[in-house]
């Protein structure tokens, strides 16, 4: 037999303690095979009545339900069902149902004879629950799980709430910078007029700054390309180490860092430190040459 | 009724004003069992699944999360961020639209938009200010996923997604540089231009692909908003469809450290 856990062993041994009026322990002892297991009647199945005579129409009757009324029988709170058991009652005798009952009827047994609602539906006012636990099945699953549990909760509103109130919060944020910074909108196009100098986008600005250093083949292809697509496409196939707390792939983080800080770099020199001829200016000096800040600058 | 505090509103869902209303035959045929805008919904947990399992959005989120997943201070929101801009870009252009023709009207247009259209000029600050942000947004958001090595097994391909993702978003920024048509736009698409026409063997045909000509003119310009509104976007939303079914399938959000 499987083993049975402790506490589901606790539970129906408090079960039947309960039901044969015996200590918890005496019922573990017997669940256990320790001792002999308590003979209750013999029958148990069999239905005490609890109720005084029904002739005795003096008896309180603390339960009032509109079938009762009409009755003389009056219905009483049973105790419970060990103590009761010992006291002999008349045979045959129906008890009307427990307190809350709203149907006073009469259980299976065929006596009926002094109750005026025979067609009421019945159930057993007081069985003695003798249960005994005999084996526990273990629950199997019809797939097998692969994964551990996870500690999961409700995306409603765990999730869509902060989600909700980061969109809010970049709306926000948005709505602001747009009502106070203009977008920039320089003259017409036109191609006989080169700005000097002419910049990218600021996030090809780096690239461009990059360009300025090495052979155009070289910085326009191999940067965007190879570093950009290939090199970055590749990473989760290049770094194969399995570990992902920081602690444990150092090389990985220090190389990615060191790619950040230096496309930053370049994208910074690109966008401030770079003047008429791509020649290095300051922008505290000879002011920024990024049209896009134009309008920011114009601010002040 | 007694005053209500906000967590006990929320228990009760929209409940309250409005009861007949969203009780009607016509409600209910739009909110479907578990929606919070249905008459007598309450806070169970059965029904906080079916808000989700219920609705459109279980194609986009699954009724459960892991509950580290849900902590902001790890995915800092960038993902989403990435896309809550992406929609707030695909508003603010589609209401651009309306006012800009991709010919040499474009500069005039863009013109008459800022001085006499209604928030004309904050519509356009949004969309582009919004763009510049979607591009360090998601640049940041990959930065995030590689410091949390979360492009290992098994999410080596949605990072691969995510390049390509990358890649979409700068191609948007950059076609959409050129529709103003002024100085700044024409000369900067024509350094990146250049910067393209680099490429070894088939530098020359690349560029005059992209810019229907050897020089940025109204053609090119016909040609990068074709790419900018309908291309790009179309491409992109594959991709990001792709790029959220594939977070879900690959266990949820990694980690966590
Ligand atoms: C348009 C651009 C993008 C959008 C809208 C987007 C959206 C998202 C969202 C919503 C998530 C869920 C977790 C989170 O918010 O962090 C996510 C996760 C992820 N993204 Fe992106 N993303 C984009 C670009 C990228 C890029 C450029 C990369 C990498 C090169 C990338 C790689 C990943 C990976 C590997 C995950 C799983 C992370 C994890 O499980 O912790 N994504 N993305």
């Amino acid at each position: 037999m499987v083993d049975i856990p402790e506490h589901l062993l606790l539970r129906s041994a408090e079960a039947r303690a309960k039901a044969l009026g015996i200590s918890v322990e005496q019922a573990l002892a017997e669940m256990k095979g320790e001792s002999n297991p308590t003979v209750v009647a013999e029958e148990p199945e069999v239905v005490e009545i609890a109720i005084p005579e029904p002739v005795e129409a003096e008896a309180p009757a603390p339960v009032e339900t509109p079938a009762a009324e009409e009755t003389p029988a009056p219905a009483k709170e049973e105790a419970p069902a060990p103590a009761k058991a010992e006291t002999p009652a008349p045979a045959k005798e129906e008890a009307p149902a427990p307190a809350k009952a709203e149907t006073p009827a009469p259980a299976k047994a065929p006596a009926e004879a002094k109750t005026d609602t025979p067609e009421e539906v019945d159930f057993a006012p007081e069985v003695k629950v003798t249960q005994r636990l005999l084996t526990v099945v273990k629950a199997k699953p019809i797939q097998k799980a692969s994964g551990e549990p996870v500690d999961k909760v409700n995306t409603w509103p765990h999730l869509m709430l902060p989600e909700f109130i980061s969109l809010m919060a970049m709306m926000a944020f948005l709505i602001l910078l747009s009502a106070i910074l203009n977008a920039p909108l320089l003259e017409e196009a036109n191609p006989n007029i080169t700005p000097n100098p002419a910049k990218a986008p600021w996030y090809f600005l780096g690239l461009q700054e990059a360009l300025s250093y090495w052979d155009p083949q070289i910085a326009g292809v191999m940067i965007p390309l190879v570093i950009g697509l290939i090199g970055f496409a590749a990473i989760p196939y290049i770094d194969r180490n399995p570990e992902n707390h920081p602690s444990k792939r150092k090389y990985a983080i220090m190389m990615f860092t060191f790619f950040l800080a230096g496309a930053g770099t370049l994208t910074i020199i690109g966008v401030l430190f770079r003047g008429p001829g791509w020649n290095w200016t300051y922008p505290w000096i000879d002011g920024i040459w990024f049209d896009d800040l134009l309008d920011w600058i114009y601010f002040e | 009724m007694a005053k209500l505090t906000l967590r006990e509103r929320f228990k009760q869902g929209a409940a309250g004003s409005g009861d007949s209303l969203r009780g009607s035959k016509f409600a209910s045929s739009i909110f479907r069992p578990g929606s919070p805008f249905r008459k007598g919904y309450s806070d169970s947990p059965r029904n906080r699944s079916y808000v989700v399992m219920n609705n459109v959005l279980y194609h986009l989120h699954p009724v459960k999360v892991k509950r580290h997943g849900v902590r902001l201070s790890y995915t800092l929101c960038l993902g989403g961020m990435s896309f809550f801009l992406f929609i707030v870009l695909t508003i603010t252009g589609i209401w651009l639209m309306f006012y800009f023709r991709p010919t040499e009207m474009a500069y005039a247009d863009i013109q008459a938009l800022q001085t006499s259209v209604a928030f004309g000029s904050l519509v356009r600050n949004m969309h582009r200010w919004g763009a510049h942000l979607m591009v360090l947004v998601v640049f940041l958001h990959m930065s995030r996923v590689f410091y949390h090595g979360a492009y290992k097994a098994p999410r080596e391909f949605n990072w691969v997604i995510g390049v390509i993702l990358l890649f979409l978003t700068l191609f948007l920024s950059f076609t959409g540089y050129l529709l103003p048509w002024d100085q700044l736009a024409i000369w900067a698409v024509t350094v990146g231009g250049n910067m393209a026409s680099y490429t070894p063997v088939f530098g020359a045909q690349i560029k005059f692909g992209l810019f229907a000509g050897l020089e940025a003119t109204t053609a090119t310009l016909l040609r990068f908003y074709v790419l900018h509104v309908l291309f790009f976007p179309f491409i992109i939303v594959i991709f990001m469809a792709i790029h959220f079914w594939r977070v879900r399938k690959d266990g949820g959000i990694s980690g966590p450290l």
